[in-house]
């Protein structure tokens, strides 16, 4: 089939809903793979911070700081002063379109405090954080998709993205596949919005769904678009042992402790301010090092997360999901016993590169991609840098989605359609017809769950030359016996085996982006750290990564373009404490 | 341990009616069946269908019927099923292929009780004021994920499959019970009418269902009264 709209969004999680409520004139479509409600905006736990100030003083000029120091300085600050300006109007909006946040005694929005955040530059935590119980995510994804049914946004559910149109330098759709039938449709638009989520299922533990394979990320880099930072992987330092899922650091906010082996409490002996509520980079560091010096709890590689001294009725009142997660998934009773848990892949700070605007940028001089946008965990703005704080994935959702529709909404009454591409589904239609007569006899469940221990072995908490190297040979093996997966499943109707095997291209082109920028960066920041290079290098390093992929495969380019500094001494790198 | 797990399959393109697979798979006690279902998948059949995403029960993209019960299969551990396991398409709605339902009228159903907030006055510059009473006069519906488990347990859903079901009656609860909004009175008359709320019989499959620990039923009951009595302040 052929469709024709002023805009398509691909993608119908916080961002691309956020972005779509902005398009009340336009014509416009979104794609989801899964139905709008199992976005995983659905699994955000914790928060979305907004410097409101109900519950003390608070700025948003402090929030803004404390998103640039967390990031360790790989934040483009404009960006930043941005996210944490607009935070607080895109809170309300919310609330005035429906969201149940919690509330304080006065009836107004209930903030609590969360990693990172502080008062007055880093004085001591303050309470930021706005939110609705331990399922502000849940809440945010609910309350968007009820105000789509509301302005009647067109879903195409069960729709999966496998192509970017591209004519003359100017984006003018995409091409689907939809799962139902195993048709391939042509989307033809004015303006394309990826907010196709992150690549956490490149690691074997993580927080995030089997959804979460890069597909906004590889079908943009395919097409010759940079990849933006991905060495800046985010572990959380909380998900629960061997499971991966989250025990949201919302706990820590309401002050639970980080209890090694021996019985220790040793976040403070790491950030005498701070302790717990360090950022996640922080965080998860200090656990790897209790468990290499042998304190993590009976010589296995976990530590325990408290929640006991906060008592029951707390625990039921503002933590109710993760203490349902902890008896479900490990039979433990929190508010009695302390929970195992470990670092878990969690988050990409990079992604495809974009501006304040949300409009996708393709080199180190900032030119614009004309009709291509990007918002939410696929796009790298970068307010994250190389260590994004808790609770702003959620700003970063609304905030730059909103931005990306009031964009949109502009540009498609100044531009026409770029005409389609000849053979405009050619490409798809390939990828999808490779699989189908594959006589390969490889397994893409094989090639899968060997990225995922590669990734979790190598490209994990710490990394090194020698780790690296090692995991860029093992991803160019599993790239050469992709080519060979063969199907058992041949039909066309509701083929996830298929839908399985395409996702699986993608997360191989995140991880090849990611090992390469890991590679090329000899210093340690963030997210990303080197054992044979433990410090951060401001002279060499202050630069955001580009990775283009090259025409022959295994064949990456490495560019690199200048982090956005604002004239203010505060804001100038210095050595991150807390 | 090793389970057998019986699974109910169906694919319109080469079967002509629905029959009963066996695979034996060894999991870990605490391996969650959606485990199981990936073990047969990506080692023995990968023909085998199913919806799945999060993994942690807060998607709803798995509920199925397990031993008779709508369950998430990413919430069912292993050791609570035994060495045996009996997994269907959930009843109530229409098979696309295996454990894979058509949710289309599902969805549709839940659009038609306004699932989302109505206000007549202007808003505010920041946020409207809710006390924490109000605010958690409407609690247990938020946590709705639309799964489809309620609704796919009513006997009354599987005799009239037009009947609005019991998910849509908790989302309209979520709004009527809500102290901001103003759309009550149309959602009442929506849920008054032959379809709505009455022919709901209380048999409490829907409470026993909800993985979000949801009490559906006494909020259908809430609502009942609210028509009656047409009050919707307090309980």
């Amino acid at each position: 089939m052929y469709y024709k709209f002023d805009v398509v969004i691909v993608g119908s999680g916080g961002a691309g809903l956020m972005a779509a409520m902005q398009l009340p004139q336009a014509s416009v479509a979104v794609l989801t793979k899964l139905y709008p409600t199992r976005s995983h905006t659905g699994a955000a736990q914790g928060g979305v911070a907004a410097a409101l100030g109900n519950r003390e003083e608070d700025h948003w000029k402090w929030h803004m700081y404390d998103t640039v120091k967390g990031g360790d300085y790989l934040v483009d600050q404009p960006a930043a002063e941005i996210l944490a300006r607009e935070a607080i109007d895109a809170v309300y909006e919310l609330e005035h379109r429906g969201l149940p946040f919690n509330r304080t005694e006065d009836g107004r929005i209930d903030q609590r405090r969360f990693g990172g955040h502080t008062r007055n530059f880093g004085e001591a935590p303050v309470r930021r954080s706005c939110y609705a119980a331990d399922r502000t995510g849940h809440m945010i994804l609910q309350t968007m998709y009820q105000n789509a049914i509301k302005n009647q946004v067109r879903f195409f559910n069960e729709y999966l993205v496998l192509d970017l149109l591209i004519n003359d330098g100017q984006a003018c759709g995409v091409v689907a596949l939809e799962i139902r039938t195993g048709e391939i449709h042509t989307f033809h638009a004015k303006a394309v919005l990826f907010a196709t989520g992150g690549y956490g299922r490149a690691w074997r533990v993580t927080s995030n769904a089997f959804a979460c394979m890069g597909d906004g990320m590889s079908i943009a880099y395919r097409r010759g678009i940079p990849l933006e930072d991905m060495e800046m992987y985010q572990f959380h330092p909380t998900g629960i042992y061997k499971v991966g899922v989250l025990l949201s650091e919302a706990a820590r906010g309401e002050g639970a402790k980080l209890l090694n082996g021996k019985g220790q409490y040793f976040m403070e002996r790491y950030m005498p301010t701070l302790k717990d509520l360090a950022p996640r980079d922080i965080v998860s560091r200090c656990i790897v090092q209790e468990i290499k010096e042998g304190r993590g709890v009976d010589g296995e590689d976990y530590v325990l997360l408290d929640v006991r001294h906060l008592g029951a009725q707390k625990i039921a009142e503002k933590l109710p999901d993760i203490t349902d997660f902890a008896r479900n998934y490990l039979g433990v009773e929190p508010i009695t016993e302390p929970v195992p848990i470990q670092p878990t892949a969690h988050y990409a700070m990079g992604g495809i590169p974009t501006d304040i605007d949300a409009r996708v940028v393709i080199d180190k001089h900032w030119t614009p991609f004309p009709g291509f946008y990007a918002a939410g965990e696929v796009a790298c703005v970068s307010v994250h840098g190389a260590n994004r704080l808790g609770t702003n994935s959620l700003v970063d959702l609304i905030v730059f989605g909103r931005r990306a529709g009031k964009h949109m909404a502009k540009f498609i009454t100044e531009t026409n359609y770029a005409p389609l591409p000849s053979e405009p589904d050619g490409f798809a239609r390939e990828l999808v017809e490779h699989l189908s007569r594959s006589t390969g006899r490889e397994s893409a469940a094989r090639i899968r769950s060997a990225l995922q221990n590669e990734m979790d072995d190598k490209v994990f908490v710490e990394r090194s030359e020698s780790s690296l190297r090692h995991a860029l040979d093992t991803i160019e093996g599993l790239q050469d016996a992709y080519k060979k997966v063969e199907l058992q499943d041949k039909g066309k109707l509701f083929n996830t085996e298929m839908v399985e095997a395409l996702e699986l291209g993608f997360l191989l082109d995140c991880a090849e982006a990611t090992i390469h920028g890991a590679l090329a960066r000899t210093e340690s920041r963030g997210a990303h750290y080197r054992l044979d290079y433990p410090r951060r290098d401001d002279v060499n390093w202050l630069k955001h990564t580009l990775a283009y992929k090259g025409t022959k495969a295994h064949d990456v380019r490495l560019d690199y373009k200048d982090v956005i500094l604002i004239n203010d001494p505060l804001f100038q790198p210095k050595e991150r404490k807390y | 341990m090793n389970v057998l797990m019986r699974i109910k399959r169906y694919n319109p393109e080469v079967n002509t009616k629905p029959y009963w697979a066996e695979y034996r798979v060894e999991v870990e006690p605490i391996d969650r069946l959606l485990d199981a279902l990936n073990v047969i998948k990506w080692t023995q059949d990968g023909t085998l269908t199913y919806r799945r995403s999060c993994a942690h029960g807060v998607c709803g993209s798995d509920a199925m019927r397990i031993n008779g019960r709508n369950r998430l299969a990413c919430k069912v551990l292993m050791r609570d099923v035994g060495n045996k396991v009996t997994i269907e398409p959930m009843l109530g709605f229409p098979v696309i292929k295996d454990l894979v339902v058509d949710m289309e009228q599902f969805f549709e159903k839940y659009k038609l009780v306004k699932p989302y907030l109505i206000t007549y006055d202007n808003e505010p510059t920041t946020e409207r004021l809710q006390s924490q009473r109000q605010r958690a006069r409407f609690d247990e519906g938020t946590k709705c994920i639309l799964c489809g488990a309620c609704t796919g347990s009513c006997p009354s859903i599987w005799g009239n499959p037009d009947w609005v079901g019991p998910a849509s009656i908790v989302n309209a609860h979520r709004f009527i019970f809500d102290s901001r909004d103003q759309g009550a009175a149309e959602r009442l008359a929506i849920l008054s009418q032959r379809d709505g709320v009455w022919r709901c019989r209380t048999i409490f499959n829907c409470a026993d269902a909800c993985p979000r620990n949801i009490p559906v039923t006494d909020l259908i009951e809430q609502v009942k009264r609210a028509i009656v009595y047409n009050d919707t302040e307090e309980v």
